[in-house]
């Protein structure tokens, strides 16, 4: 038998208006019409659905959200903000869970956040994303040194893989690395993981 | 002057954050005042009694009364000081309750407000003069704006009290969207079968003048005295000669004009009969299809009139009418759905309105009442509705509930079953909004007994399959999973909006209505029928989305109200209106422009024109006082005394 949710031990209404405030949203106007669920193309890998994820935050189930792969597994494509009938920016919400999540130290599917470090690893370094390096630095990570490989011949011919990085014009790779030291500088100010 | 006043507790709303016995300890010593007392309800009938037995007892010659709004009460309270024997005009009203309890906690702070409001009250009422009403005739005829269920109900109830009607419908036919309906919830029984003998019914009654494919142009006047004019369209047909043979619609050659009656399901012809019970049952060109019309070439129509009714020369006619009231019952379109891609937005041909679907389910529709797929004609197998579309939705500026699709779409789900027993019907919701009569016993039935397949949940995008289906994509929240279903027909449950037009022609009878074109009632539980432009009344869905059962009953409602106003042999005038000193006026003709009312005229005094207030008409609104460069006008109740003396109360020091 499952668990009952204790919703007086359980309920942190901080968390809600934390929340809602990071990401700008009013979660109480949703009414759970399951719009961003329906158009969610991730929904399928999710153990909760984006629906389920919102009416967690109205309850101010903290850790039932921010312990959800769908927080992870959200490509933040948007189609839920877009559906919203109640504009609220769901992608937006989800971000936030994200970070938080992340602050919190629960990082339900590391490999996800590998791929991020790996992209913003090459931002770092070059002012821009560059896909062979990203791909590279993944796979040294999650230790998964085949995954998507078959994919290469036919990006390749398509130069959608460059060999030789593009870096930002005028200075713009050193100040995307500023950006990102002064982030990370201010994460450890704060004691959250960068 | 002998001053009581008394401040209301109105139980804890005024009492909680209001000392009402400290306002009153400070009424005692304002001017004039020699009584003050703070009952705890000063509208029951115990407090009204305390106030006549004080006129009694203390001599009063002018009571204040410290409590709610005026807009509620003062009726109320003038009646009680006139039965005391007071003019029912030496009467003032503090507003304690929604201007001070209400709205601040701080109780000193209130109570400060709340004691300087009855010093206000108490200065103006030392300046009041007994007013009293004039009274005048009343043109015993009523306005009907609007042809559909609700409009007819009050149509026929008027009537039937005696009262003279004018009906104006919009379009060709009365019946509205009632008309185009195949079946009605709860019951399931056949919408024309009930409409019909109605419809039937205004055309027939003696007291009914119907003007139909006609419109409002403007009113002017005031409650018991409106002047209208009424365009009636031209259709082309002399309807006075006009049978309803319909042998022009068989012969005209432009077969493909689209069929607004049938919600552009199917084509008809230029000439046209909207359908078979139409009331009147005449026929009207739709000019820009028609060829006579549009090329000067064809007039096959009015070759084969028998009765030589089609004159293509035939012009729009403007008539004036007088009437006493107006109940506007101007109905509802649908909000516009192509908005939404994720439906398609209007490309895929089996992707429909519920009311196009109704034209199918219906026997006099473009199918003769078999449910087929409009892109190929083939039964649909799986038929998908889904609901709130374009109700309850803030993004597109529809946040309200359209109150009834979930009861058609159920309905709807049971009629798919009637005709293709086969037929497996699903229904996306969000909430299954069934609080009527019978009405949560109808859903249960829709998918107890006819297998309805209740999906709680949205749905995310509908695509073509390539083998003449439609993929509709979907959620089940219950279940917390993505869904898809193989549909043959998609049916959309389009929410409702204020019906075109609606906006201006609030503007034209002076009523106020919402953000969506909705018209404003005066009071939303107290007054649903009334407006605050006295002797206009409202009906059905132009008041908001209300089903057949609520407009009928609100049909009745206005009828009720009509009646009401015309069984009084006179009506009488607010006094409190504006008078001209003729000494001071000029005759600029300011005034007479700035009325909004018309209730100025120019007057020929000795010799010299003047401006005159006409007593019956004015309103009291004050827009002349203000114009006036003369200061020489003032309104009565409401002089530049009065209004003078309650700023020095409030800014003596």
């Amino acid at each position: 038998m499952m668990n009952a949710i204790s919703l007086g031990r359980m309920r942190d209404p901080a968390f809600t208006r934390e929340v809602e405030e990071r990401s700008g949203q009013d979660i109480s106007t949703c009414y759970q019409c399951g719009n961003c669920t329906a158009g969610c193309p991730a929904g399928f890998v999710y153990d909760r659905q984006v629906n389920q994820i919102m009416r967690g935050v109205q309850l101010g189930l903290k850790e039932q959200v921010l312990k959800s792969n769908a927080v992870w597994f959200c490509l933040g494509c948007s189609m839920c903000s877009l559906r919203c009938p109640n504009n609220i920016d769901v992608a937006r919400v989800m971000e936030t869970l994200r970070h938080m999540a992340r602050h919190e130290g629960d990082v339900t599917v590391p490999r996800v956040e590998k791929f991020w470090l790996s992209f913003l690893d090459t931002v770092r370094a070059f002012g821009r994303t560059w896909e062979i390096g990203t791909m590279a630095l993944y796979m040294f990570r999650s230790l998964r040194l085949t995954t998507d490989l078959d994919l290469a011949p036919a990006a390749l011919k398509r130069h959608k893989l460059p060999f030789i990085p593009k870096c930002a014009p005028d200075e713009g790779a050193a100040a995307a690395g500023r950006i990102l030291a002064r982030y990370k500088e201010r994460a450890r100010a704060k004691g959250v993981r960068p | 002057m002998r001053i009581g006043v008394f401040v209301c507790h109105c139980g804890s709303n005024i009492a909680g954050t209001v000392d009402v016995a400290e306002v009153a300890e400070r009424a005692r010593h304002y001017p004039d005042v020699v009584y003050a007392d703070d009952p705890m309800y000063t509208c029951a009938e115990p407090g009204q009694a305390a106030i006549e037995q004080a006129i009694h007892d203390y001599k009063l010659d002018g009571v204040v009364v410290a409590s709610c709004t005026p807009r509620m009460h003062e009726p109320t309270f003038r009646r009680t000081v006139e039965r005391a024997g007071l003019n029912p005009y030496m009467f003032e009203m503090a507003n304690i309750r929604e201007h001070v309890s209400w709205i601040g906690k701080d109780k000193e702070a209130n109570t400060n407000k709340a004691a300087e409001l009855v010093l206000m009250a108490v200065e103006k009422l030392r300046r009041n003069r007994p007013l009293s009403p004039k009274s005048f005739e009343v043109t015993k005829k009523v306005l009907i704006i609007g042809g559909g269920v609700a409009g007819i109900q009050a149509a026929l109830d008027c009537a039937d009290g005696g009262v003279p009607v004018i009906l104006v419908e919009r379009e060709a036919t009365i019946g509205g969207k009632m008309a185009k309906l195949d079946k009605t919830f709860p019951t399931v029984d056949c919408s024309a079968c009930i409409l019909g003998p109605k419809m039937v019914d205004v055309a027939q009654h003696p007291l009914i003048t119907l003007y139909a494919y006609s419109e409002v142009e403007d009113i002017s006047g005031y409650v018991g005295n409106f002047e209208v004019k009424i365009r009636k369209k031209t259709p082309y047909v002399d309807w006075s000669k006009c049978t309803g043979c319909g042998t022009c619609t068989e012969k005209c050659p432009s077969k493909k004009t689209p069929d607004a009656f049938n919600e552009f399901m199917g084509d008809t012809t230029a000439i046209t009969i909207a359908f078979p019970q139409a009331i009147p049952k005449k026929a009207v060109i739709n000019a820009p299809y028609c060829r006579k019309l549009t090329s000067g070439k064809c007039g096959i129509c009015a070759k084969v009139c028998p009765t030589g009714a089609v004159d293509y020369e035939l012009k729009d006619e403007v008539i004036t009418e007088t009437v006493g009231s107006i109940v506007a019952a101007t109905g509802y379109d649908l909000v516009d759905w192509s908005v939404y891609e994720e439906y398609g937005g209007g490309r895929y041909p089996d992707v429909i309105t519920a009311l196009q679907y109704e034209r199918l389910l219906n026997a006099s529709g473009p199918t003769g009442g078999h449910v087929v797929r409009p892109s190929d004609g083939r039964e649909p197998r799986d038929v998908v509705f889904i609901q709130c579309v374009g109700s309850r939705d803030r993004s597109i500026g529809r946040p309200y509930c359209s109150a009834f699709c979930c009861m058609y779409t159920a309905k709807q789900a049971v009629l798919t079953k009637d005709h293709i027993p086969d037929s497996q019907s699903h229904i996306f919701y969000m909430d299954i909004r069934a609080a009527g009569k019978l009405y949560d016993e109808f859903t249960r039935r829709a998918m107890e007994e006819y297998g309805t397949n209740y999906i709680r949940g949205r749905v995310s995008a509908i695509y073509p399959d390539g083998e003449g289906r439609y993929v509709v994509m979907g959620a089940d929240t219950l279940m917390g999973e993505p869904i898809e279903i193989k549909a043959d027909l998609v049916v959309l449950a389009v929410g409702i909006q204020a019906s075109a037009g609606a906006e201006k022609l609030a503007e034209k009878l002076r009523i106020s209505y919402d953000a969506y074109g909705f018209f404003m009632e005066s009071h939303v539980k107290l007054k649903p029928v009334e407006t605050n432009t006295a002797g206009v009344f409202l009906a059905g869905v132009c008041q908001g989305p209300k089903d057949i059962p609520a407009s009928v009953a609100q049909g009745s409602a206005a009828a009720a109200k009509v009646l009401d106003l015309f069984a009084r042999p006179q009506l009488h005038s607010d006094p409190a209106i504006a008078h001209v000193d003729m000494r001071r006026c000029v005759d600029c003709g300011k005034c007479i422009r700035c009325c909004p009312f018309g209730a100025i005229e120019e007057v020929n005094m000795r010799g010299v024109n003047k401006a005159q207030v006409i007593e019956t008409v004015c309103q009291g609104c004050g827009l002349c006082v203000a114009t006036c460069p003369q200061g020489a006008i003032q309104l009565s109740h409401s002089t530049d005394n009065q209004i003078l003396a309650e700023v020095n109360a409030l800014c003596r020091f």
